[in-house]
């Protein structure tokens, strides 16, 4: 699971476009009865579409605005999603059937389950993805100029808002992707956005704005909550990702693979 | 438009500005003391709006003033509950005295976030507050000894000299002259040289450090002032739920905090203050609209003929009787702030005095703001 930042906007309403992703995959799954990739695939769509749509329609607005103004209106619109999500569907917990379910391998003595598994796919094959595309791609090279310097990036003929919508947009479908693998798991329920504070977390880790970093970031959180989990008393496994992220931000706040920036006077 | 020409420099020490705003508060204070007398049956949420004023106070000096946004006001605001109510049950201290200690142990906990807090900016600081108060939350339902842990910990009600507090109307007046205090010394400490030395650290990092403020220990005070308030707030705010409990302190609590210094508008004291009157009527409003948006849907549906109606009260009562309805309107009224009116209540307030004031003359560009399109503008 992984949230991923290249561009300057910070989401906090990524954790609930996460839910919405896994709800919507649900709502095809179990209500249209369609096959898990199909509805995968339309979730995803779907949802990237409303990225972008959100874009146009609200945080477009507060663009070059201080960075307060985006952190407030991402944390309000998640208020909104999950309050439209538990009135579409309420507030029961659902489980999402997977082709991987109640599957296990016994691997190198160890026992791994498919859905773990498709998870840990997933991340890789999306991260090595998004790399690919945000350093060989014109577009994505254009949309780290475009998050750079927005004037430059205009004035050089890039269209920026299109560039930032569809950041958006892909932003979402990831986070709709990162929702869908994540449900077999944690179950889907209105409250699946929490766990996108996590994310956080590991994007603090691996460094805001760097991708390998927010794989790493991820790994290491992921290992260091089943540590604690296995090793340290009970309720430490919930918190443990929080203490490492206000370690990690009191010692070096850039992350492992951060660029430090500071204003030139 | 007035001039106000200053002809003594008592006049630049004084608090307020001239004699009418001096007349104007006098009356609201008249108007705030008579008030259980008239409406007797609203005091309890008017109570809360004093407390929630506290909290809006403290964040206001930290996000409004400093520019330190934090979402974890919640845990200060539970560390201050949960250390009064420890002090005066287990230990039996006089009431001022926890009060006192609970508002240093919880300053203590804002300067130890404050600390690391120094190294951050902007987004990291807040995710920062945030995994605070996720730890401190885990704390309180962990250790149980003192917080009680998810069973929960009743309150008394508070007694201050030997009198009891216990009735509503003199806790109203506990919690009103508790805020005066607070409003006063934080509208003194913001026109002190530390204050001053805040809005320098919110306007520009390294503008203030070039002027010789030492950042480091202006913003570990911010903090810890701030969380110092949260913690008297919290300790009346223990007396006015009565009964402590982990999940009361959540992010969501946080998240109401900061829509109530947005809403009210970030940096001004009166800002604070009008949030947290809408803050805490917001769901006093919306429990009565539950009653009556039905009604209404069915009067508009009206004249397509009564099953029509019927049929639009009931899906309007379905829907308005939702239980996560709540947030999401909070949410909503947050995003349309930020959108529309960025300065908040007193933003708006201020741009029709000044519309009026100046009248033919006025100009939406005085409040226009200016944009950064560059990243190396952003930071600061």
């Amino acid at each position: 699971m992984l949230i991923y930042k290249a561009t300057e906007l910070v989401n906090f309403a990524q954790g609930d476009l996460m839910m919405l992703g896994a709800f919507t995959c649900y709502m095809f799954v179990v209500w249209y009865g369609l096959g898990y990739w199909i509805a995968f695939a339309l979730a995803m769509l779907l949802v990237a579409l409303f990225g972008a749509a959100l874009d146009a329609a609200v945080l477009r607005r507060v663009i070059g605005q201080p960075q307060f103004a985006v952190v407030m209106l991402t944390i309000g619109l998640g208020a909104i999603f999950r309050s439209a999500a538990s009135i579409t569907w309420g507030s029961e917990i659902y489980t999402l059937p997977t082709p991987f379910s109640a599957k296990a391998t016994r691997l190198a003595g160890v026992t791994v389950s498919h859905e773990y598994v498709a998870i840990i796919a997933g991340t890789v094959a999306l991260c090595a993805a998004l790399y690919a595309f945000f350093t060989y791609t014109r577009v994505g090279v254009a949309m780290q100029a475009a998050s750079q310097n927005q004037l430059a990036a205009y004035y050089m003929g890039i269209p920026v808002k299109r560039m930032f919508s569809l950041i958006w947009a892909i932003s979402a479908g990831v986070a709709a992707i990162a929702g869908v693998l994540l449900a077999p798991v944690s179950l889907i329920d209105i409250n699946l956005g929490f766990i996108g504070l996590k994310a956080f977390a590991a994007a603090v880790l691996g460094g805001f704005g760097s991708i390998p970093g927010a794989l790493v970031g991820g790994v290491t959180i992921g290992l260091i909550e089943l540590l604690s989990g296995a090793y340290l008393p009970q309720g430490f496994k919930d918190v443990a990702a929080y203490v490492v992220l206000l370690v990690v931000l009191a010692v070096r706040p850039q992350g492992m693979f951060g660029t430090v920036g500071r204003k030139k006077v | 438009m007035r001039f106000l020409f200053k002809t003594a420099y008592a006049q630049d020490l004084g608090l307020f500005r001239d004699a009418v705003q001096r007349k104007t508060y006098v009356a609201l204070l008249v108007a705030l003391l008579v008030l259980p007398k008239l409406v007797p049956d609203y005091l309890v949420d008017v109570t809360l709006v004093f407390i929630y004023g506290l909290c809006g106070l403290s964040l206001m000096t930290l996000a409004g003033y400093t520019g330190l946004v934090s979402l974890g006001h919640a845990a200060f605001l539970g560390i201050g509950a949960y250390a009064h109510v420890f002090f005066v049950h287990d230990w039996h201290l006089p009431w001022v005295l926890s009060v006192a200690l609970a508002a240093a142990v919880t300053a203590g906990a804002g300067v130890l976030v404050g600390l690391p807090a120094l190294r951050m900016t902007g987004v990291y600081l807040s995710i920062a507050t945030l995994a605070f108060a996720l730890i401190i939350q885990e704390v309180f339902t962990r250790w149980e000894r003192v917080t009680g842990g998810l069973k929960g910990k009743p309150v008394d009600k508070p007694v201050l000299f030997g009198v009891s507090f216990a009735n509503d109307v003199a806790f109203y007046f506990l919690c009103l002259g508790v805020l005066i205090g607070a409003l006063w010394l934080t509208a003194n400490v913001l026109r002190s040289p530390t204050g001053r030395a805040w809005v320098a650290i919110r306007d520009s990092e390294i503008a203030a450090q070039s002027m010789g403020v030492n950042l480091a220990i202006y913003k570990t005070m911010a903090f810890g002032y701030s969380a110092g308030l949260m913690g008297v707030a919290g300790a009346l705010f223990a007396h006015k739920i009565g009964f402590l409990a982990p999940d009361i302190f959540t992010v969501l609590l946080s998240i109401q905090f900061l829509l109530m210094v947005v809403v009210g508008g970030l940096g001004s004291l009166h800002g604070a203050v009008y949030g947290a009157v809408f803050v805490a009527m917001v769901p006093v409003v919306i429990s009565q609209a539950r009653d009556a948006v039905p009604a209404w849907a069915a009067t508009l549906a009206g004249p397509l003929g009564k099953p029509a109606a019927a049929g639009a009260f009931q899906a309007v009562d379905r829907f308005v009787k939702q239980p996560g309805l709540e947030p999401g309107i909070f949410g909503l009224i947050l995003v349309l702030f930020i959108l529309f009116e960025p300065l908040g209540i007193y933003g708006r307030w201020a741009k029709i005095k000044l519309y009026f004031s100046l009248f033919p003359l006025y100009k939406r560009a005085t409040f226009r703001r200016q944009r950064a399109y560059m990243r190396s503008e952003r930071l600061r």
